[in-house]
């Protein structure tokens, strides 16, 4: 029976992977680009489930992580000629890593509803240092930037174009996924899991849980720097927009509507979100969040497990 | 760098007048999340629509004190709507779900404005616009009745809490609401009616705050998040607390101010936060739990 259902979730999921491999040949040139960044979300969502779906904690604090990625991103390819996509990379998740270690050390002292709050506020901190300080982050207008091909040094370089492009997210969120799939199925994502059910059974038993706690957010911090760097590459920009606090509660979103602890979820919850803001954006122009605002608070009050919900224990085995 | 004794003193009034009103914002948040453990994140909603109805009943009527009441009881009735519709489904869940939810309807109300009145800003005209010297500025009286009739409605609330026969439930529903249930109090209703008036404040304050700056559909949030921030400063839930870090963290704002440009005096209250949260997680003005 295990067996089986194992079977059934590798052919699902490689016959998913192919398509996604397939689509930029097939579709117009709007979609792909749409498909690429459905995936750059759905790694931060999937980030950020991590913490939400597995350890409990609802962060709403993830745009700090993926700004920072952005901007680490930026300023190696703004500085260093010609620019690199894996300097890039670093930069990226070492600006991420950091700002999540000094969010982690000060927000996992609260719990709940408190640590919601502290992430959130946590957020809006850079988000203030970003807009106001100009002459590094370029404040307001945010920074532009070429955007660097893709390279081995000494083997190949060839340019991004939008097929490429897309395959390289693809490989690194598939990568990613599988990485986080790894982690939520070993003795710490197991801990963390028990966070989630009974923090002070999981301290009665012995486990530190602040230390913990600390390495999930830094965990998913990184991916959601990662996401931020594939971001950057994909647009050529940074800007303060996404280190707004409204991005953050975007990926809570994406998490509900896909279903929270499956990470698979949070793709899908966020392909779902951009493809209802792109269809009523049609009709309600910029004011879509209305009906999208409609739609979320149903879905939390009917529907809490969100559209993957159903096979939570199952992607989990 | 000196400080001449004018400019602080100044400055001490400014961030008394902006921390009574942000007293007022805290405290209906304060309420809410206190007796039902709702985090209201359309809190700033609720504070923006009041300042609406304020411009547009001052428009239909031309008089600031029948627009600060109508909008008070417009947006206490909308947030009673909210809490029947939205919340009380929630009611028993993980207090985490009705973020989500109020998230949810803060973006729903914040859009539903940017809609209905633009983004261009509104402008409520002052009551009174008499000035009285203040060394070399001419500083309105305006801003001083804020502040009292600010102290005036939190005051109101303690009394009520404290004495009246309904914030007696309210105070009962608080500490145990299985019990009070028991003892013939219907708490669904007390829970509705507290939402309401912390709804009401919101709009109150709205109204209050329009005249000093542009109303428009995104004030709410600079609002929410000082208002989250005092909330957790002060204590979450505790009133006196709140009320307290309100005007304390307003007055490091102002005098921040005197250096840095007010966009970067925020961060001196993030430091505040910061810092209380090192030393005093459960709140900077709630006694050290033994």
């Amino acid at each position: 029976m295990r067996k089986r259902r194992a079977i059934v979730y590798w052919t699902g999921s490689s016959i998913i992977l192919l398509l996604l491999i397939v689509a930029p040949l097939v579709l117009p040139e709007f979609w792909r680009r749409f498909l690429t960044e459905i995936l750059i979300w759905g790694l931060l969502a999937m980030s950020s489930d991590l913490l939400i779906g597995y350890t409990g904690m609802v962060s709403f604090g993830h745009s700090a992580f993926f700004g920072l990625g952005m901007y680490g991103a930026a300023a190696a390819l703004v500085l260093v000629k010609p620019p690199s996509i894996w300097l890039a990379i670093t930069c990226g998740l070492v600006a991420a890593a950091a700002v999540a270690a000094f969010v982690a050390y000060f927000s996992t002292r609260l719990r709940d509803i408190y640590f919601a709050i502290t992430t959130l506020i946590f957020s809006q901190i850079f988000y203030v240092v970003i807009f106001t300080w100009t002459e590094v982050t370029g404040g307001e207008d945010g920074l532009t930037f070429s955007r660097p091909p893709l390279a081995i040094p000494g083997l190949f370089s060839i340019p991004f174009t939008s097929e490429t492009l897309h395959w390289f997210v693809l490989a690194v969120v598939t990568l990613s996924y599988l990485v986080l799939r790894r982690i939520t199925r070993s003795p710490f994502g197991m801990v963390l899991q028990s966070i989630r059910e009974n923090e002070a059974r999981t301290r009665a038993i012995g486990y530190s849980i602040e230390r913990y706690k600390i390495v999930a957010v830094m965990l998913s911090g990184l991916f959601a720097g990662l996401a931020g760097v594939l971001y950057a590459v994909q647009n050529r920009f940074a800007a303060p927009d996404f280190v707004f606090f409204l991005v953050s509660g975007e990926v809570v979103i994406f998490n509900v509507i896909g279903g929270i602890g499956t990470l698979v979820g949070p793709i899908v919850g966020a392909a779902f979100f951009l493809l209802l803001r792109e269809g009523l954006s049609r009709f309600f122009t910029e004011y879509y969040l209305i009906p999208v605002g409609l739609i979320f608070v149903a879905m939390v009050i009917f529907m809490p497990q969100g559209l993957l919900g159903f096979m939570r224990r199952w992607l989990n085995e | 760098m000196e400080i001449p004794f004018d400019q602080l003193l100044i400055q001490t009034i400014n961030g008394i007048v902006t921390g009574m009103i942000l007293a007022l914002v805290a405290s209906g948040l304060t309420l809410i999340f206190g007796i039902m453990d709702v985090v209201n994140f359309a809190h700033g909603e609720l504070f923006m629509l009041g300042a609406y109805v304020g411009v547009i009943i001052f428009a239909a009527t031309g008089d600031f004190w029948i627009a600060l009441v109508v909008a008070t009881f417009v947006i206490g009735l909308l947030g009673a709507v909210i809490y029947l519709t939205t919340l009380r489904p929630l009611l028993g869940r993980d207090p985490l779900t009705t973020i989500l939810a109020t998230f949810g309807i803060s973006l729903v109300l914040q859009n539903y404005a940017l809609w209905q009145f633009g983004p261009v800003a509104r402008k409520i005209q002052e009551p009174f616009s008499g000035h009285f010297a203040l060394f070399y500025l001419d500083y309105p009286w305006y801003r001083l009745v804020i502040a009292l009739l600010s102290a005036a409605i939190i005051g109101a609330l303690w009394l009520f809490l404290k004495f009246g026969t309904y914030g007696i439930w309210i105070r009962a529903t608080t500490q145990d609401r299985v019990m009070a249930q028991a003892m013939g109090i219907p708490v669904p209703w007390v829970l509705t009616i507290v939402f309401a008036i912390g709804a009401a404040m919101a709009g109150a304050s709205g109204v209050l705050f329009g005249p000093l700056v542009g109303v428009n559909h995104a004030m709410g949030l600079d609002w929410i998040l000082k208002a989250f921030i005092v909330v957790v400063v002060g204590g979450m839930g505790n009133l006196a607390g709140s009320i307290a870090a309100s005007i304390f963290i307003s007055l490091l704002e102002a005098y921040a101010s005197l250096w840095v440009s007010p966009a970067q005096a925020i961060i001196v209250s993030f430091v505040v936060l910061i810092l209380t949260l090192l030393f005093r997680p459960t709140g900077l003005f709630v006694p050290t739990p033994k």
